[in-house]
C-alpha cells in the first residue's frame, strides 16, 4: 500500500518539469514577440548606434532563438529575471516585494470563503428544494456571473462612501505608512508581530473590502462543488443503512457524507485558492492593493516587458505548484486512487 | 415530412430524420419546463436581436459628444444617463452588446473546433501523439486565465482582435480534455471497431463517427464557458488591454468612467450591470442545457 502510494505521488511530480519548461517556453516566446524592443527599453530610444549595437550584442539578440532561449533559461535557473525598466529593481526583488500582499489577501479570503460554502453547500444538499438550496443555488449563480471589479466598485460606493464604514483604497491608511517594519511583508501580520496596535487595527479595516470580494469569487465555486459532492454521497447505499440504523439525521449528514466527499473538496479548494490569483488582478487594481496582480497590470500599462514576464511566470508557477498539490493530496489521500 | 407533435413524437419513428426530430423535440420540452433556463435563453435572444438591431434601436449615434449632458442623469432626452463626453449611455450600451457578444462568438468558433480536434485525435490515436497532445494542453492549463491573456495581449498589442486571440488561446484547453474523455469512452465500443473493420479510415471514424459523440457535452461545456469569456473579455476591456476606449466596450467603459463611481454611481455601474445581467444568462442557460443534453454531468 504505501509502496503504491509513493508510485502515485511519484507519476505526479514527474509531470511537472515538462509542465514548467513548457512554461517557461511559453513566456519566452511571448516576450521575444513583443513589439517593444529590448534594446531601447535598456538604452533609451536616443542611444547612438554604436551602443545599441553593443546593448544588442551584450543581450545575445544577434544569436538564433534557441539560443536565446538557452540563455534565459540560464539565467532563470540563477534566479535572475531581469531588471525593472519601471522601478529599476531586480524583478525578483519587485516581486518579492509585492507577493506577500497578494498572499495575504488570497490567504484570507479563502479561509472565509471556506468558513462560509462548505457549510453552506453542506446544508442546501441536505435540503434540496428548500428555501436555503435555493438560497446557495443564488448566491453561487451570482457570484459566477459577476465581474470582480464591478462589485469592488460597488463595494467602496457603498461601504466607503455612503455608510463610511471601512476605509477606502490602498493597504494602509497614510498616516500609518513606515510605521510598521517589513518582517513578512503582510502589513496586518507584521503590524502584530511587532504590537502596533493602531497600524494593526486600520490594516486589517483596509483588508475587509478586497477580501470580501474576493471570497465571494471563490465562495461561489466552493458552495456549488460541495453541493454536487453532497447530493452525490448522500444518494450512497450506506446513508440508506445509516439511516436503517436510526442514526440522527446530523450524524448522518456531517459524519458519513461529509466525511466521504473530504478528498474531493480538498482538490476544490486548492483550485479555488489558485483561482484566487486571477482574481487578484482585477481586485487589487480597483483597491489599489500594492500585489502581484497590481504589478502585473502596472508593468504592462508601462510596456515593462521583464517585470510583466517575470510577474507571469512567477504567478503560473505558482499555480502549478497548488495544483500539483492538489492532485497529491488527492492520490495521497484517497484509497482508491492509490 | 409534417411536424405535428405526434409525427414528432411516435414511438417508432419511420426514418432516422424522424427520430432525430423526435429526440430534440422531447429534449425542447424537457428544457421548457425548466422556468431559470427558460429566463436565460429568453434573455440571450433579447441581448442577441438588441445588439443586432443596435443602429434601429440606438437613440442617438453611440459616439456623438454633447458636453453640456456631461454625466447627465437618466432622463427622457437620455434613457439611461450620459457618460463623460456626454455620449449616450443606453446607445453605447447597445452597441457594447455587439462588441461583447461578437467576441464570444469569435472565441467560441475559434476555440470548440480546435479543442475538439485535439481532444479527439488524442483521445482516438493513443499512445506518443496522445501524450504530447496533452502535455501542451497541461501547458496551457498551467497558468490562469486572465493572467495569460494578459501577457498574450501585451505581446500582440491591446486591442479588440488581440483580446479575442488571447482570451481563444487560453481558453481550448478544457475542450481538448473534455472531448479526449468522452472519447476514450467511445473508442473501444462495437460500432466503432465495426467501422474500422469495414475499412473506414481513421480520419472518417474521428471527424463522422467520434466528434458527433462528443458534441452534447462540449455545447454544454461551450454556453457555461460564454459567460467566463464575457467576464474575461471585460475584465480585459477594464485592464485597458481589450478593446479600446472609444469604442464601446462594457468593460472599457467602466475604466474610463470608474472615477465618477462616488458621484455619478450610475454612469460605470450600469455597464456592470449589463456585463452581469450577459453572463448570468448565459450560466442559466447552460445550467439548463446541462440538465437535458448531458444528465450525467449534474
Amino acid at each position: 500500500m504505501r509502496g503504491a502510494g509513493a508510485r502515485a505521488v511519484l507519476s505526479g511530480l514527474a509531470s511537472v518539469p515538462v509542465t514548467l519548461f513548457g512554461l517557461i517556453l511559453v513566456t519566452f516566446l511571448i516576450g521575444r514577440t513583443m513589439p517593444i524592443d529590448p534594446v531601447i527599453a535598456i538604452a533609451g530610444d536616443r542611444a547612438p548606434p554604436d551602443v545599441v549595437a553593443r546593448v544588442r550584442l551584450e543581450l545575445g539578440l544577434d544569436e538564433p532563438l534557441f539560443v536565446q532561449f538557452w540563455i534565459y533559461l540560464k539565467q532563470l535557473l540563477q534566479g535572475d529575471l531581469g531588471r525593472s525598466v519601471m522601478t529599476q529593481r531586480l524583478v525578483t526583488e519587485d516581486i518579492a516585494r509585492y507577493f506577500p500582499a497578494t498572499l495575504e489577501l488570497a490567504t484570507v479570503a479563502i479561509f472565509l470563503a471556506m468558513a462560509i460554502g462548505i457549510p453552506l453547500g453542506v446544508m442546501a444538499a441536505s435540503r434540496q428544494g428548500s428555501r436555503l438550496d435555493h438560497l446557495a443555488r443564488v448566491i453561487s449563480l451570482a457570484g459566477q456571473s459577476v465581474p470582480v471589479f464591478v462589485l469592488g466598485l460597488l463595494s467602496l460606493l457603498l461601504f466607503y462612501v455612503q455608510l463610511d464604514l471601512l476605509p477606502g483604497t490602498g493597504q494602509q491608511d497614510v498616516a500609518y505608512q513606515g510605521t510598521v517594519p517589513d518582517i513578512t511583508g503582510m502589513v496586518v501580520l507584521d503590524a502584530a508581530l511587532s504590537g502596533e496596535w493602531d497600524a494593526f487595527w486600520d490594516a486589517l479595516a483596509h483588508l475587509v473590502q478586497p477580501v470580501m470580494i474576493l471570497a465571494y469569487f471563490s465562495l461561489a465555486y466552493i458552495t456549488r462543488m460541495t453541493r454536487a459532492f453532497m447530493l452525490e454521497a448522500l444518494s450512497g447505499e450506506y446513508i440508506v443503512a445509516a439511516r436503517a440504523k436510526g442514526l440522527s439525521e446530523a450524524r448522518i449528514v456531517w459524519r458519513h457524507a461529509f466525511g466521504n466527499i473530504l478528498v474531493p473538496l480538498i482538490t476544490v479548494i486548492a483550485l479555488a485558492y489558485a483561482g484566487l490569483l486571477e482574481g487578484a488582478v482585477l481586485t487589487e487594481t480597483v483597491f489599489s492593493w500594492p500585489g502581484i496582480g497590481l504589478y502585473l497590470t502596472v508593468s504592462l500599462l508601462n510596456a515593462d516587458m521583464n517585470a510583466v514576464l517575470g510577474a507571469t511566470l512567477v504567478v503560473g508557477a505558482v499555480y502549478v505548484a497548488l495544483n500539483l498539490g492538489a492532485d497529491l493530496a488527492y492520490r495521497l489521500l484517497d484509497p482508491r486512487v492509490r | 415530412m409534417s411536424f405535428s407533435r405526434a409525427w414528432l413524437l411516435t414511438d417508432t419513428p419511420a426514418s432516422r430524420q424522424q427520430a432525430a426530430w423526435g429526440q430534440a423535440y422531447r429534449s425542447w420540452l424537457l428544457f421548457r419546463r425548466n422556468r431559470l433556463a427558460m429566463t436565460g435563453l429568453i434573455t440571450v435572444i433579447v441581448l442577441a436581436l438588441a445588439s443586432a438591431a443596435a443602429p434601429l434601436l440606438a437613440p442617438q449615434n453611440p459616439s456623438l459628444q454633447d458636453l453640456p449632458a456631461r454625466l447627465a442623469p437618466p432622463s427622457w432626452e437620455h434613457w439611461l444617463g450620459a457618460d463623460e463626453l456626454g455620449r449616450d449611455l443606453f446607445s453605447r450600451l447597445l452597441y457594447g452588446g455587439r462588441i461583447t457578444l461578437g467576441m464570444v462568438v469569435a472565441v467560441v468558433a475559434l476555440v470548440a473546433p480546435l479543442g475538439l480536434a485535439v481532444g479527439c485525435v488524442a483521445g482516438y490515436l493513443g499512445g506518443f501523439t496522445d501524450r504530447v497532445l496533452m502535455r501542451v494542453t497541461d501547458i496551457f492549463l498551467a497558468f490562469p486565465r486572465l493572467i495569460l491573456a494578459l501577457a498574450f495581449v501585451a505581446a500582440l498589442k491591446p486591442g479588440l482582435t488581440s483580446a479575442i486571440i488571447a482570451i481563444a488561446l487560453t481558453a481550448w484547453p478544457p475542450y481538448a480534455r473534455l472531448a479526449r474523455a468522452e472519447t476514450l469512452s467511445i473508442r473501444n465500443t462495437d460500432y466503432i471497431a465495426a467501422m474500422r473493420i469495414t475499412g473506414a479510415s481513421t480520419a472518417r471514424i474521428v471527424f463522422r463517427h467520434v466528434v458527433p459523440m462528443c458534441l452534447p457535452s462540449v455545447i454544454v461545456r461551450v454556453t457555461l464557458d460564454m459567460s467566463g469569456i464575457i467576464l474575461t473579455a471585460a475584465g480585459l476591456g477594464f485592464l485597458g488591454m481589450g478593446a479600446q476606449p472609444p469604442m464601446p466596450e462594457w468593460g472599457s467603459m467602466i475604466a474610463t468612467t470608474r472615477g465618477f463611481i462616488l458621484e455619478q454611481w450610475w454612469v460605470p455601474t450600469i455597464p456592470g450591470l449589463a456585463i452581469f445581467i450577459a453572463s448570468l444568462a448565459f450560466n442559466l442557460l447552460g445550467d439548463g442545457l446541462r440538465d437535458v443534453l448531458d444528465p450525467k454531468q449534474r
